[in-house]
């Protein structure tokens, strides 16, 4: 090969070189969902009641307990699970029960789904419940959602905002 | 020591390779394996048109460590210029783009391409290290160090894309979230850093600034730990090398300049991305599969590639054919007189020097680690004591190697140019166990010799086999940048010329010694060398002499 054949194979490949890092770099073009769909996301942390109140301690009881061990207070820390639902135009979407966390289930419940949904008008109902020891679902929200094409629909729980929100 | 039983063996050994009966010669030569063939018929196109020193393949290592840097100069300058906050960071970066487009915005698009190409060669390198079987024994150090750099360079990467927030950072941070909460680390998880608008903090933005910064910065650590184990480590690719890859990526960044694919929006999911599938195809995995499944495949990977080093071997060596013990070079304290110059030519860093034991006080000693001696024998081509003219009946030197000790070479010599009435007649051929198979051109003329490393060949026995009535020595190996040993050829070419210590004295005839590099395959090129060598010598010896 002489000296001008090289060089022009060099540029060559150099010139390779960079389009295959170019384009890997930029194409094909990626599509999360298709251009129709809109997205739920059902996210929430939270911790679930108390299963047990706090309890006074009778003198007998502290009697019999060691010295240092001796609070007046009798307080389980475990918490209630808490359970979920959501319906989507009256069918059942998302049914579940996020047992506390932490090794003596002190902690919160958290739950991260997505689902993907046509985008146009939908029925939503969500229901919450975070105290087994109750019957029925603490918090509901029916509501009926215009979702656009590529919305991302927030669900989330905040006590401090009156329980169930959609953002 | 080496006992004199052993070098006669040896030495029968080395006869045995230069009969006729080439088959039991053969069983020295390293064997070939299908990638090693892989690997050097892509070498030798390279070769024609870049030349050995700026081969890429022959570099992806300092290819690498180029690209490096690369990325470290740019990306100082888009940080200087960056606002890290969620509301200002994409302007900040946008604004590069937009107002200086041939600096700030050129720098932008350098940093990613840079990455992107520090992402490929590094994956180049792993499959040619793998390829050519360089992940077992001494190697496995360079291997086992090489593997965590992977999960940095893909960590620096994927964060890097989180700091444009545009859409595209946006989608591959609530992406790695979802990836990272698959595995419960965290108290609360990670996605809901990235519900809302308002959940995505500046705190949370520093973060991503630490982690983008940090890990560069443990991955250039761990660059330098993975080349402990190499001495003089080729990390500069030749200039021409550089100079070509560099100007690649400029060119690239300006004809398709990196731009924002519009500021993050929480509510909304990106419509088309421009995507960079180097770094981010593992998003796509994940949503094709699940996160779980990426771990999984994530996980399998690194434990193969760690336990590769350990797994056997699939060689399918006929099962009579012994392997040859790799013995690691050994030190004969005696001999040693601390010169250092193995220290300088091991390419391995597996010398060491302490003080001398039994010598006067400041003198030092040689002395070799076994776990990282490649047992390649360049240490005892580097050791003053090898000199063939030391009048012992055993030669003994500084430095050797037991299954093929410097005296054993000498005998070898001796015998194979014992006849004086075909003095000036012989050619001497000394090649390697790695490169082209110098056996199979022996003649009654040609003696070829093959060696664990050419480089472990000492200069003075080229002088010795001269003096002994060979008309003329010619050194052959692996082709330039693509010794088995990494340094065999450098510093065999190096010592002949006078460069390196120890060298060839300058009595010697020039003339009468010739160096043709030839790897497997080359066998035509080093025979016309040969020959033309041969005409050579004739012509030499018709010289009057003066
Ligand atoms: C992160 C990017 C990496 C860079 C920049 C890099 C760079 C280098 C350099 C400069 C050398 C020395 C080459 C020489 O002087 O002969 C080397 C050797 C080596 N690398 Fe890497 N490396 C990287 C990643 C890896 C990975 C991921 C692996 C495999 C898991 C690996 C395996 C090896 C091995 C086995 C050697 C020893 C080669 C020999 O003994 O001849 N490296 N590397
Ligand atoms: S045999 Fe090679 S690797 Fe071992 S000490 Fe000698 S030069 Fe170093
Ligand atoms: S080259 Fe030889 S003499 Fe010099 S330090 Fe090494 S073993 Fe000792």
């Amino acid at each position: 090969m002489n000296q001008a054949t090289r060089i022009f194979a060099q540029a060559l490949l150099y010139a390779a070189f960079a389009a295959v890092v170019g384009y890997f770099a930029t194409a094909p073009v990626y599509r999360h969902l298709p251009a129709d769909q809109a997205l739920i996301k059902l996210s929430f942390s939270h911790s679930g009641k108390l299963l047990a109140e706090c309890r006074q301690r009778s003198a007998e009881e502290l009697a019999k307990m060691p010295p240092n061990m001796r609070a007046p207070m009798d307080c389980r820390r475990e918490r209630s699970p808490v359970a979920v639902e959501i319906d989507l135009d009256g069918q059942p979407l998302f049914r579940h029960i996020a047992p506390p966390s932490g090794l003596s289930k002190d902690g919160a419940s958290t739950v991260y789904q997505r689902f993907t949904l046509p985008a146009g008008t939908h029925q939503l109902a969500v229901r919450f419940s975070d105290d087994v020891n109750k019957k029925d679902f603490g918090y509901q929200r029916a509501e009926t959602v215009t979702l656009a094409p590529g919305k991302v629909l927030v669900i989330d729980f905040d006590a401090e905002k009156g329980g169930i929100t959609l953002i | 020591m080496v006992d004199a039983a052993a070098a006669h063996t040896s030495v029968a050994r080395l006869m045995s390779s230069i009969s006729a009966d080439t088959a039991c010669g053969q069983h020295q030569l390293a064997s070939e394996s299908l990638g090693s063939k892989i690997c050097r018929k892509l070498d030798h196109q390279f070769d024609t048109v870049f030349g050995a020193a700026a081969n890429p393949w022959r570099h992806l290592g300092a290819l690498g460590f180029l690209f490096l840097w690369i990325v470290v100069v740019s990306g100082i300058y888009v940080y200087i210029m960056f606002d890290t906050s969620v509301a200002g960071a994409y302007e900040s970066i946008e604004s590069l783009s937009r107002e200086q487009p041939l600096f700030g915005g050129l720098l932008r698009s350098l940093h990613r391409y840079a990455s992107d190409a520090f992402l490929i060669v590094t994956l180049l390198h792993l499959a040619r290290e793998f390829l050519l079987g360089r992940y077992r024994g001494f190697r496995a150090f360079s291997w086992l160090t090489g593997v965590p750099l992977l999960w940095l360079t893909y960590a620096a990467g994927i964060g890097g894309f989180w700091l444009v927030w545009d859409q595209l950072g946006q989608f591959s941070a609530n992406a790695t979230a979802e990836l990272l909460d698959a595995i419960p680390l965290f108290a609360t998880p990670l996605t809901r850093n990235f519900l809302t608008a308002s959940a995505v903090s500046d705190r949370m933005f520093s973060l991503f600034v630490f982690v983008h910064i940090g890990v560069p910065l443990l991955l250039l650590f761990g660059l330098w730990f993975h080349i402990q184990r190499i001495s003089q480590a080729d990390v500069f690719p030749a200039r021409a090398l550089s100079a070509g890859s560099l100007a690649a990526l400029l060119v690239l960044s300006l004809v398709l300049p990196v731009t924002g694919q519009g500021t993050a929006d929480m509510a909304q999911l990106p419509a088309a991305l421009t995507f960079d599938w180097w770094y981010l195809a593992v998003h796509p995995l994940m949503y094709a599969t699940s996160a779980t499944t990426v771990w999984v495949l994530v996980f399998a990977i690194t434990a193969l590639l760690l336990a590769l080093p350990v797994l056997p071997t699939m060689s399918r060596k006929p099962a009579q054919v012994a392997e040859p013990v790799a013995e690691v070079a050994i030190v004969s304290p005696d001999n040693c007189s601390g010169c250092r110059r193995c220290l300088d030519d091991c390419p391995y860093a597996a010398i060491s020097m302490i003080p001398h034991p039994n010598k006067k006080i400041g003198r030092e000693l040689a002395v070799v680690n076994a776990d990282f001696c490649a047992a390649c024998g360049i240490c005892a081509g580097s050791c003053p004591s090898s000199s063939p003219f030391r009048h012992n009946e055993t030669l003994v030197t500084g430095i050797d190697m037991p299954q093929l000790p410097v005296d054993s070479i000498r005998r070898w010599l001796d015998e194979v140019l014992a006849d004086e009435t075909k003095h000036g007649e012989k050619i001497i051929v000394i090649g390697c166990d790695h490169a082209v198979d110098v056996s199979a051109i022996a003649t009654t003329e040609i003696i070829p010799l093959s060696l664990i490393c050419t480089g472990m060949l000492p200069p003075a026995f080229v002088e010795y086999a001269i003096r002994r009535g060979a008309a003329g020595v010619l050194l052959t190996g692996c082709r330039s940048g693509g010794c088995a040993f990494r340094q065999g050829n450098q510093w065999t070419e190096d010592r002949i010329a006078g460069r390196r210590e120890p060298h060839l004295r300058s009595n010697v005839d020039p003339s009468r010694v010739n160096i043709v590099w030839a790897d497997r395959g080359d066998e035509a090129k080093l025979q016309i060398a040969i020959s033309q060598f041969k005409y050579s010598l004739l012509e030499v010896s018709h010289e009057p002499s003066h």
